[in-house]
């Protein structure tokens, strides 16, 4: 029997960990990806990626970034596959050395590591501040050396559209978009792995890339794909903000000693540096004595917008506080830290060595994704999924340098999970459902290039990014988000009165969007719906009407599923076999 | 009061068979606005400053923080990065065109698909021996490490190329993106035992010596990569290589 082919959608770090491991396992690969895979949003990923490897005598283990994970994720992960993946991490760190990341070193020439968030070890591996780029770049040249031996084959420039599913409900392969020539065609394979990464554009403006929309996951949803935790949507404390997204700026920041401040009088007209430490309201390190700028970062986001708009200590009145590295030295500084030190340069002129960052909190990550079992195979058999398409490993807050290490977990147990799958897999009946998928596809893309109404796609998703952003992030009340719900129905209407300023068939990217647009809107329903029905608050998911947690109801994982009326909401119980849930508080002193 | 605008001159490209034609735009201008926030804006409002409906701009672009490598396009006749070329740091009109080394798709849209190949050819990569868990890699000391790092920065923007005077059908030169990326692999303690390999795909037509050291590649490097540097070393690697084979036939 010939190898298994297997259809891998995505070149992050999740779709190129699948890969690898498929290769390496005699199966044949179709990999898909908008861009070449070397561009893909894993590349922004800056401070580290964690493992307990122990390296600083810390007595470090991994247990104790099992319990980090869990405590930092408020208990709402399933402990069984985030327990395997903290103990995967070390060797995971020794296999990307031998791939040739060029980690940061200690003298003797060991892995250095470094502290992040929501915990006291030094557990991150970093190579300077752009972390996600070297780690990508290094998958992305075995996944090269495989395609060169002729085991995988690239399709770069191709949107998926949808998965193909045959009479008994099991996936078949994909139909994608070839997004030059704009030709539709469905592609066959005996599995099919999504590794599609965040949904960020679904929020305007966001840490994310471009490519980010949550397209292909809203697509297999309302295929009959359940989708978990929507709802728990990370605003990363410290980015800054910008005219065409929230740039990044990197927990490492504070990782290697940056600390976070507003001037104790409001509008202090002061220079920056003339401003007294006393008169400096050094707030994460008053109110969390123990892990100072270090807490997780769902309560750094909190804190700050609590300064900001409940104090009114936000610089000059602006919805900004500092980030201030200026009291490391230079060389250290470009040691650890310079690739991002250049972004913030770059961007904003000030060079952060010398003046304090302006830093504000951003949509940054999504915890909730498709929903998988412990396998990373979806509801829909032989549809898996890994990275930060699922919501296996984060609960309701993600530590940083945790969703480097889940994706290439994911990745390596979805790859060789899909191939044994598929060794097993009968032939279809007929032709698997690819000729009526087809149809459907081109019936969609018939519409929309034939649409003679008088809004523009473009339009349409600057208001659902508002929507999105103003009422489904940091502070959520329920009056508000079933306003946002009735604004994405609003949109959903008015989307089918889109006019393409563009209906050639060639390079089309206003075509492309506005098919990502409709599945932008049908998961924003998910992500607010959820939200509301949380009457809890849990990690990143913040109801002040509701403001304690309540493991009673809600220790429970949201699924939802698609119907023509909108989504269906059910709860499964959590599993919590290892770590009994205990309240999460980092306040302590000690 | 007047609000201030921001004017654009933008090469336009139906397709490659398609002729270029030059569209004007004006917007309003806003602080910290770059050139690809400026794209975005054309693409929800495509209308011309004289007021003729057009369509959105076809271009690459996807991290817009200067990591990714997509948004490469020439802008006031130099090749770099739209999303870090700043409005307020450049002379208006601005003028935004495609990358011109590259075959054109559309618009400002160009396929680089060639430094990819590239880096086939080169074998750009640690052939290691299996993903199972083999222990801890190599030790590499922190001088070694400052060294790589900023080899293995190179975002595949292909700026360099573009820059390049060498870099043209005649030459066939494979540009200095690669060739510090042989010198990466070549330093790294297990990817070196393909050095011989990477080196004498470097050796022939369209391989180093075709560089003239005009220098343009540093020049341009969004990444300050260190690329005639790297093009020294090699170059004599390149040579002994040569030389090696040559004694060794």
């Amino acid at each position: 029997m010939a190898a298994p082919r297997i259809i891998v959608v995505g070149g992050g770090l999740a779709g190129l960990a699948a890969v690898i491991k498929i290769a390496e396992a005699g199966g044949s690969v179709d990999l898909f990806s908008i861009v070449p895979v070397k561009r893909s949003h894993s590349v922004c990923a800056q401070g580290g990626i964690n493992a307990a490897k122990n390296l600083k005598g810390e007595g470090d283990t991994t247990w104790k970034h099992f319990d980090d994970t869990i405590y930092g994720g408020d208990f709402l992960a399933n402990q069984t596959p985030v327990k395997a993946m903290c103990e995967a991490a070390p060797a995971i760190i020794d296999l990307l050395d031998r791939m040739g990341v060029p980690f940061n070193r200690t003298p003797e020439g060991l892995l250095d590591f470094r502290r992040f968030g929501g915990t006291l070890y030094n557990r991150t591996a970093f190579a300077g501040a752009t972390t996600g780029q070297q780690l990508l770049y290094a998958l992305d040249e075995q996944v090269r050396r495989f395609e060169s031996e002729g085991k995988v084959k690239k399709y770069e420039g191709w949107e998926f559209l949808s998965a193909v599913i045959d009479s008994k409900g099991v996936a078949r392969g994909i139909t994608a978009l070839d997004l030059r020539t704009m030709e539709l065609r469905s592609f066959a394979s005996e599995a099919v792995i999504l590794a599609t990464g965040g949904i960020g554009a679904i929020f305007g403006k966001s840490t994310n890339s471009v490519v980010c929309t949550g397209s292909a996951q809203s697509a297999v949803f309302q295929q009959g794909a359940s989708y978990a935790n929507g709802e728990l949507i990370q605003v990363h404390p410290t980015t800054i903000p910008g005219e065409d997204k929230l740039r990044l700026m990197s927990e490492s920041a504070r990782g290697e000693g940056g600390r976070v401040w507003v001037p104790r009088t409001p509008g202090d007209q002061r220079p920056i540096k003339q401003i007294p430490e006393a008169e400096r309201f050094y707030f994460l390190e008053e109110w969390y004595p123990k892990y100072g700028n270090l807490v997780p970062r769902d309560i750094a986001t909190r804190a700050i917008h609590k300064v900001v708009y409940e104090e009114g200590l936000g610089i000059d009145g602006q919805p900004m506080v500092y980030l201030d590295l200026t009291h490391i030295d230079r060389a250290t500084l470009n040691r650890k830290l310079e690739g991002i030190l250049d972004i913030y340069q770059k961007f904003v002129g000030d060079d952060p060595r010398d003046i304090p960052m302006k830093i504000f909190p951003g949509m940054h990550y999504t915890m909730g994704g498709l929903w998988v079992d412990f396998g990373q195979m979806t509801n829909i058999p032989g549809l898996f999924a890994a990275g930060e398409c699922e919501y296996q490993y984060h609960g309701a807050n993600r530590l940083g340098a945790n969703s480097l290490l889940s994706c290439i977990f994911g990745g390596f147990l979805a790859g060789p999970n899909a191939l044994e799958y598929a060794r097993n897999l009968p032939a279809p009946e007929g032709d698997g459902g690819h000729a009526a998928e087809i149809a459907r596809q081109a019936a969609i893309n018939q519409q929309l290039l034939t649409s003679e109404g008088t809004e523009n796609p473009f339009k349409l998703w600057r208001e659902l990014g508002q929507t999105m952003t103003e009422n489904a992030t940091v502070i959520r009340y329920n009056k508000n988000l079933r306003q946002a719900d009735e604004k994405i129905v609003e949109l959903l209407e008015r989307y089918k009165n889109v006019n393409l300023s563009d209906k050639s068939q060639w390079a089309n990217t206003s075509f492309a969007f506005a098919r990502q647009l409709k599945n932008m809107l049908e998961l924003a329903r998910v992500i607010v719906q959820g939200a509301i029905l949380r009457d809890e608050s849990r990690g990143a998911h913040y109801k002040p009407d509701f403001p304690a947690r309540n493991d009673e109801q809600f220790l429970k994982t949201t699924k939802a599923s698609f119907t023509d009326s909108g989504p269906r909401f059910e709860y499964e119980e959590v599993d919590t076999q290892f770590i009994p849930p205990r309240p999460r508080s980092y306040d302590a002193t000690h | 009061m007047a609000t201030k605008t921001v004017q654009f001159e933008i090469k336009r490209q139906a397709s490659p068979d398609a002729p270029a034609v030059w569209e004007n735009f004006e917007l309003a201008w806003r602080a910290g606005m770059n050139v690809t926030s400026a794209l975005m804006e054309i693409a929800g409002n495509p209308v011309t400053s004289h007021g003729c409906q057009t369509t959105p701009v076809t271009y690459d672009s996807n991290c817009l923080e200067e990591i990714c490598g997509s948004c490469a396009m020439r802008i006031n006749g130099r090749a770099r990065m739209a999303c870090s070329a700043l409005v307020d740091n450049l002379d208006q009109p601005i003028r935004v065109e495609p990358l011109s080394k590259f075959p054109l798709v559309r618009d400002l849209q160009v396929d680089r698909s060639v430094l990819f190949e590239n880096l086939k050819a080169v074998k750009a990569w640690v052939p290691i021996d299996g993903t199972y868990d083999l222990g801890p890699g190599p030790r590499v000391f922190p001088q070694e490490q400052e060294v790589n790092y900023p080899l293995s920065n190179c975002i595949s923007c292909t700026c360099c190329m573009e820059a390049c005077p060498q870099f043209n059908e005649a030459t066939g030169f494979v540009g200095a993106a690669t060739i510090a990326q042989v010198k990466l692999f070549n330093n790294h303690p297990t990817g070196k035992v393909l050095k011989e390999e990477r080196l004498r795909a470097l050796a022939g037509d369209g391989g180093i010596q075709e560089c003239g050291f005009a220098q343009n590649c540093v020049e341009v490097c969004p990444k300050r990569i260190p690329l005639t540097n790297a093009i020294s070393g090699v170059s004599r690697d390149v040579l002994l290589q040569k030389a090696k084979d040559l004694l060794g036939r």
